[in-house]
């Protein structure tokens, strides 16, 4: 049996790993909990305990095992459930931080560092269990350590809710202040859609959607570093060479994940439901996307030609991807959390990246304003109109957009704020001072729009 | 801890002196680990062997082979990977 690789094939694969940083991100299972409704809120946290402790139970170590035949690093081992608010929606005056609770012991049992689906879909309006979960939100972030939380508040096909957009703002200041001796780190672990995607294996948006079977297992890839020492090695190759490079690299990139998914769910035996197709930054040096964009000849990112580099990148990585895989769905693109990206720190904190050019980034990639911190007296209201500005382009553009952003308690512009691990560092970033009150307290949906006559 | 496919890429990478191919043959051999091939390379400036190895009748399984791999590895200076074939059909391999 002669060996079918080439020594540089093997290699280059070896060096991905060990030098540029290439892993899984997240292999993520996905559990329904819609059989686990009761009229008694405690009987409902006590199926939802049992059913993921049940379901998960080989997770971590399936994963470890993976990992290692393999010699690939699988970061995170993550689950997500249906949106809480309608498993308990028949209970009577639930007190939904019964079921965080319950979903953050889940999670330490079975060994996951992150638990999503504490989460609502309220781009028409609210049913009682999304009433619930509203009333508890705050609180179940704050009181628990691993649940994430993600609320859809808008839609193409639906418009923008508006009324549930300034809840929202009026949540994350309350979260941030429940959560103040953290830096406000529950808001961390918050995230308002526009268009979420119902088998995103990436955190803090992951939840279980109810178009998706019993369980599932999704990937989540990384690998900007890859990318990055690929853009590095090719100084001069015009536009159509670059993107054919990327192509190739985001092609071997997604094979891991494909791979090691199939392998996954045959272990657990759970259906294999997409690979993501993202570029992840995590705080590691070299592991930076804004680093590709200034490879590419940026000599900041922020600077005018950003939106471009992005747009190539980020459809570059799709077209690659997309090839590789025979599932791909979640959020799929490039991310660019200012927090967890040591490049995108790096701008902000030299004034080359403002708010404004990151809101213009988010129109041609994956997948909004990701781990912003501002002052801490930010106005519910200002964060509301953030949230609304991202839900515009994410519904006229049909894609999927997202708000995760931090008003730290007693932080003003300049100061830094430590998350730690994989949640990096933000700087805090100024914001318009100009106010959005009136706008905001109109109240009512902003209707679907046009879908043709499209300029 | 069973996959379907038995072939595992050893790699092995570090600075050319006597003895690293016996080493390591060495030890698969003890463990029932039979070659199927090898070949050898100078990449960068730094010896690379590559072996493609059968586990299907090894007294030990993957995850153990490789720790005793990565020990030997330590003990003559040179830095051994054992991964599962898979990896690199996967991304080579269309």
């Amino acid at each position: 049996m002669p060996i079918n690789f080439m020594p540089e094939e093997i290699m280059e694969t070896i060096h991905m790993v060990q030098v540029e940083n290439l892993d899984i991100r997240t292999i993520t299972m996905g559990i329904s909990l819609r059989d686990c409704c009761d009229p008694d809120i405690k009987i409902v946290a006590r199926k939802i305990y049992d059913k993921i402790t049940q379901k998960a139970e080989k997770l971590v170590q399936t994963g470890e095992n993976i990992s290692k035949e393999y010699g690939i690093p699988i970061i995170n081992k993550r689950i997500a459930v249906t949106p809480i608010s309608l498993v308990g929606e028949s209970c009577n005056n639930a007190d939904y931080v019964l079921l965080a609770k319950a979903m953050d012991r889940a999670a330490r049992e079975v060994g996951v560092n992150f638990i999503g689906g504490f989460s609502a879909l309220v781009h028409k309006g609210f049913t009682k269990g999304d009433e619930y979960l509203f009333s508890a939100l705050a609180q179940g972030l704050a009181e628990t350590e691993r649940v994430c939380s993600s609320v859809n508040i808008a839609t193409t096909k639906a418009g923008i809710n508006m009324d549930a957009v300034y809840r929202m703002g009026k949540i994350i200041k309350e979260t941030a202040e429940l959560t103040k001796k953290a830096d406000g780190l529950g808001c961390a672990k918050l995230v308002v859609f526009c268009n979420a995607p119902e088998d995103n294996p990436f955190m803090a948006g992951a939840f279980h959607g109810i178009g998706e079977p019993e369980t599932v297992i999704n990937m989540g890839v990384s690998g900007p570093g890859v990318v990055l020492h690929a853009v590095r090695s090719n100084p001069e190759a015009d536009f159509g060479t670059l993107a054919t490079i990327i192509k190739q690299t985001a092609f071997k990139i997604t094979r891991m994940g494909e791979l090691v998914g199939r392998e996954a769910a045959k272990r657990l035996q759970v259906p294999f439901g997409i690979v993501d197709l993202s570029l992840a930054p995590t705080p590691a040096i070299g592991d930076s996307v804004a680093d590709i964009l200034e490879a590419m000849g940026l000599e900041k990112v922020g600077g005018h030609g950003t939106t471009a580099a992005l747009a190539l990148l980020n459809d570059a990585v799709k077209k690659g991807g997309a090839m590789a895989s025979s599932y791909v769905g979640g959020l799929s693109g490039a991310f660019i959390p200012v927090s967890e990206d040591a490049g995108m720190i790096r701008a902000v904190e030299q004034g080359a990246l403002c708010l404004d050019k990151l809101e213009a980034m988010t129109c041609v990639c994956s997948v909004g304003l990701d781990m912003i911190a501002v002052p801490g007296d930010t106005s519910a209201e200002t964060i509301a109109a953030i949230i609304a500005d991202e839900a515009a382009i994410g519904m006229i553009n049909k894609k999927t957009t997202a708000v995760r952003i931090i008003p730290v308690p007693g932080k003003i512009v300049g100061d830094r704020v430590e998350f730690g691990g994989l949640l990096g560092t933000a700087p805090v970033m100024p914001l318009h001072l100009f106010s959005s009150k009136a706008f905001i307290q109109r109240g009512g949906r902003i209707p679907a729009p046009l879908l043709s006559l499209s300029n | 801890m069973e996959t379907d496919g038995q072939r595992v890429i050893v790699t092995v990478v570090g600075q050319d002196k006597v003895g690293i191919i016996a080493g390591v043959s060495g030890i698969l051999a003890d463990y029932s680990v039979n070659i199927l091939d090898i070949s050898q390379t100078i990449l960068q400036n730094f010896f690379t062997m590559i072996m493609i190895v059968d586990i299907s009748q090894a007294k030990v399984d993957l995850q153990r082979l490789q720790n005793i791999l990565k020990e030997k590895g330590e003990q003559i200076g040179v830095k051994i990977n054992a991964q599962h074939e898979d990896i690199f059909k996967y991304m080579h391999r269309i």
